[in-house]
């Protein structure tokens, strides 16, 4: 295995509002490795969206420190890539303009990076509709620009927040799959945080364990699915198993 | 977006046909108001049910505009008021919008400003006509002043919480790439206000219009609202109803180019 990209090392989290301040993490220790896909599960409010935003730089922690190749994170570096529950595609853009702003933003909007996001499209499947607005897209194709979009300015490590809980059951599980092979196809180290324990195995080759507010890390698990791919993972006999230890260790 | 359809279906034909004779009965009804509207005023005066010395009539009206229009007084009123609402519109528009821009990017001064936008929100514009009189004097500046004071602060609270209420996932994900603020305005904040910006102009249309015949008012030499005035202080009522007919003409006509520029924004 090779070396940690990501690392929290002691982070502690606290929120300020006027009425009360909120403990929202003490001393969470992790590593993600490179090329790994981890999945963060944890009971619903104990701040997983808030692991996201600490790993992307959007919030200091309080103390301890979350760092990229042993680096401090900062807001807006290059190797993070965040995708959210919505697609958020703006709708006054057409999908090639929307795949591009990452680009604009990060003031890398060259002809090499243009060309190499609307290959990403073409490659995964979105090339007939560069030209189209984003609402003429169904939830599953506008989830797929969303991600290249992501991908676009070629970051290393993918923050995914979430990223089917929009869609209905049908299109999440076909679009679970698109976005775990093009993530896969891609060797992109991603980590996933999600409420749904089923998503998080059918997805991860770690899956990390978050305790309640305030949350730390629980319980590690290496899944042993290798590259198999979601929908058939759902179908192993492992599934189970493993769905059954989490729900356990999720209601203690 | 419509997608031009080679094959239409007898049943689809049907149904588009009568959408088409739907619409086109809404208009005519529209028109058949208005005409039974003028005939009965019309009547009205002509059998002296009511004296139109007071009520006026359509033929009056339309007379009185005749006579106005021969002696060239008509255009020099119109223009008048035009310009002055024209200017005072564009003037309100942008620094209403220029104002919401600058209280957007720092909260500071939004929290500073905040009570006095209320104030002055609330303030009834025209409680400050003699302090304007005396400042401006009674020209065109002065009703100017006035109609931009009346649609300025209505812009500017309207653009604000257009630009404050951009999408908050939105942000996050342009935060999430690094986004400077100047980014965040460019890229999202001025684009998804745009509808914000046509309802804004829409509603500063009536402001401007308020703004500047109250102007006149009370201060002026020429315009509809001295038109009006005028006639009513004389009691030439076909004067006052003249102009105030010229009035509504020229205020559709200045939203109706609203509507418009609001269709090629938007097709944009």
């Amino acid at each position: 295995m090779k070396g940690p990209i990501l690392s929290f090392d002691g982070v502690r989290m606290v929120y300020h509002t006027p009425a009360k301040e909120t403990l929202a993490a003490e001393n969470m220790s992790f590593s993600v490795y490179e090329g790994e896909f981890v999945a963060v599960i944890g009971p619903s409010g104990c701040g997983k969206t808030t692991v996201l935003s600490l790993a992307a730089g959007l919030l200091p922690p309080s103390a301890g420190s979350v760092r990229v190749r042993g680096e401090k994170v900062r807001r807006g570096m290059p190797c993070f890539g965040y995708m959210l529950q919505k697609d958020e595609l703006f709708p006054w853009r057409t999908v090639e303009q929307n795949l591009f702003l990452p680009l604009e933003i990060k003031k890398i909007n060259t002809p090499e990076n243009r060309k190499r996001a609307l290959a990403l499209a073409e490659k995964y499947g979105l090339g007939g509709f560069l030209k189209s607005m984003p609402d003429q897209l169904s939830g599953g194709m506008r989830q797929r620009a969303a991600l290249i979009r992501t991908l676009a300015p070629q970051p290393e490590i993918l923050l995914l927040d979430e990223p089917f809980s929009a869609l209905d059951y049908q299109t999440r599980l076909n679009v679970c799959d698109d976005v775990y092979n093009i993530i896969r196809s891609e060797k992109k180290t991603a980590m996933l945080v999600t409420h749904d324990i089923s998503e998080a195995i059918s997805v991860a080759d770690r899956i990390l364990v978050l305790s309640a507010r305030p949350a730390h890390v629980v319980a590690v698990h290496e899944l042993n699915f290798g590259d198999t791919v979601p929908l058939k993972r759902r179908e192993m006999p492992d599934f189970s198993k493993w769905f059954e230890t989490l729900w356990k260790e999720l209601n203690v | 977006m419509k997608k031009l359809q080679d094959h239409i279906s007898a049943e689809h034909a049907l149904y588009l046909k009568g959408l088409r004779r739907k619409s086109i009965f809404i208009q005519l009804t529209r028109i058949g108001l208005l005409a039974a509207l003028l005939c009965l005023w019309e009547l009205v005066a002509f059998f002296q049910l009511v004296d139109p010395f007071i009520i006026s009539s359509p033929s009056r009206i339309c007379k009185m505009i005749g006579e106005l229009a021969a002696d060239g007084s008509l255009f020099y009123h119109i223009g008048t008021t035009l310009w002055e609402t024209l200017a005072g519109f564009a003037i309100a528009v942008c620094a209403g919008t220029g104002i919401a821009l600058l209280l957007w990017w720092s909260e500071g001064a939004r929290r500073v400003l905040e009570p006095y936008i209320v104030v002055l929100n609330s303030l009834p514009k025209i409680a400050l006509g003699p302090v304007i009189i005396i400042w401006f004097g009674t020209g065109s500046s002065a009703i100017l002043f006035m109609t931009v004071l009346v649609g300025i602060i209505v812009a500017t609270m309207n653009m604000l919480g257009g630009f404050l209420a951009t999408d908050k996932n939105k942000l996050l994900l342009l935060e999430s790439m690094g986004a400077t603020k100047f980014q965040v305005l460019t890229k999202l904040v001025l684009p998804s206000s745009i509808p914000q910006f046509i309802g804004m102009l829409k509603i500063c249309v009536g402001m401007a219009w308020i703004g500047s015949i109250m102007g006149e008012y009370i201060v002026s030499k020429a315009g509809l609202g001295y038109l009006i005035v005028y006639g009513g202080q004389v009691f030439r009522l076909d004067l006052v109803m003249a102009a105030t007919v010229i009035l509504c003409v020229l205020a559709a006509g200045m939203y109706a180019l609203v509507a418009l520029a609001e269709k090629w924004l938007v097709k944009k």
